[in-house]
């Protein structure tokens, strides 16, 4: 009896195993009653600084949890600790030079020194990267994505897959505009174009443009 | 890079189905919505399947082109740029009906002769 090839149907997606755990976070999740806000953008593009201001001006009304995630270094959470807000760092670094995104298991790891029942906004912030976050769901209600103006007006077009995913686009770094030969209707057709009709916000961590319209947004919406 | 992710899947997925069995060929469909860069993705793999039960299998990468079904004439068309639109009425309402594929369709295994085909499930 010769050895030969044989074929067996799988049909097994790549992603079900990863979905399965972002169910299973999400339950956890409604069972405290937290609004989950996947946050994501390319590197740079104003997160943390987005969220210091939110931060600042949400303390005493809702309560903002925050996990962090970052390939390596500390230093996004050492930023948030002065708000004394419970945070909780989730570090990418193991494996093949640190993964460029969280999964749903990376999530779950953060969510043990999180108290869950006493957050009502859960901000995931995801690792700076415009592809990778995008594929992986880790349980979140909505996902809003941070756009920096310097990153040009094309992105939306190159990298379709984050900006497709995303429920609000925060459009930041506006007070940079009249420096930059970037061409904010044109940026807009082309969000439109990949995701028609998403809600947008133009911010400025910096002059803080915008940032009671999205504290309005995300306060707005937590479960109760 | 997600596709060095993706392949850490992939790998996972074969070994888990292939119960120690020598894996020869591992044949995955990719959306062309997903983003994925065949060779980057080949690389990854051949890389994340080193010292598994997987090394040595060839990924077989099968990509699917992006359709869509318009809501309001119901037509199918191919969806190559953005935005998206109907290529009969010109309406840019469509229902994603190909494109989004990211799965593990089958494994190529050394065997017996007389097991051609395993059907899952
Ligand atoms: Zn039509």
């Amino acid at each position: 009896m010769h050895r030969t090839a044989v074929k067996k149907v799988v049909l097994e997606g790549v992603l079900d195993a990863n979905d399965a755990l972002a169910q299973a976070n999400r339950q956890a999740f409604d069972h405290a009653g937290n609004f989950v806000v996947n946050m994501m953008s390319s590197p740079g593009a104003g997160k943390t600084a987005l969220l210091e201001h939110t931060l600042d001006r949400t303390l005493g009304k809702v309560r903002i949890g925050v996990l962090e995630g970052d390939v390596q270094t500390t230093l996004d959470a050492d930023r948030l600790a002065r708000f004394h807000a419970p945070i909780v760092q989730v570090n990418t670094g193991a494996g093949f030079g640190g993964e460029c995104h969280l999964d749903a298991n990376m999530v779950r790891s953060g969510l043990a020194e999180l108290p869950l029942h006493d957050i009502d906004v859960l901000v995931i912030e995801n690792v700076g990267n415009l592809v990778c976050p995008a594929e992986f769901k880790v349980g979140e209600d909505v996902r809003v994505m941070v756009y920096a103006i310097t990153e040009g007006e094309e992105k939306p077009l190159k990298y379709p897959l984050m900006f497709r995913s995303a429920d609000l686009v925060l459009v930041n770094k506006m007070d940079l505009l009249p420096h930059l030969h970037f061409d904010l209707e044109k940026f807009l057709r082309n969000l439109d174009a990949v995701n028609p009709g998403v809600e947008r916000i133009l911010t400025s961590a910096a002059t803080g443009r915008g940032v009671d319209e999205w504290c309005s947004w995300l306060t707005g919406r937590h479960k109760d | 890079m997600h596709e060095l992710a993706i392949a850490g899947h992939v790998v996972d997925i074969a070994a888990r189905h292939a119960e120690g069995r020598k894996v020869t060929k591992v044949y995955l469909k990719v959306g062309h919505l997903r983003q994925v860069v065949p060779s980057a993705l080949t690389f990854s793999f051949d890389l994340v399947a080193q010292g598994t039960t997987i090394e040595g299998a060839t990924l077989i990468l099968e990509e699917v082109p992006a359709t869509g079904r318009c809501r309001e004439c119901g037509a199918e068309s191919a969806l190559k740029t953005f935005p998206f639109q109907c290529e009969a009425c010109g309406a840019s309402s469509l229902e994603i009906t190909q494109g989004e594929e990211l799965y593990v369709e089958s494994l190529e295994m050394e065997g017996q002769e007389d097991e051609k085909l395993i059907a899952e499930g």
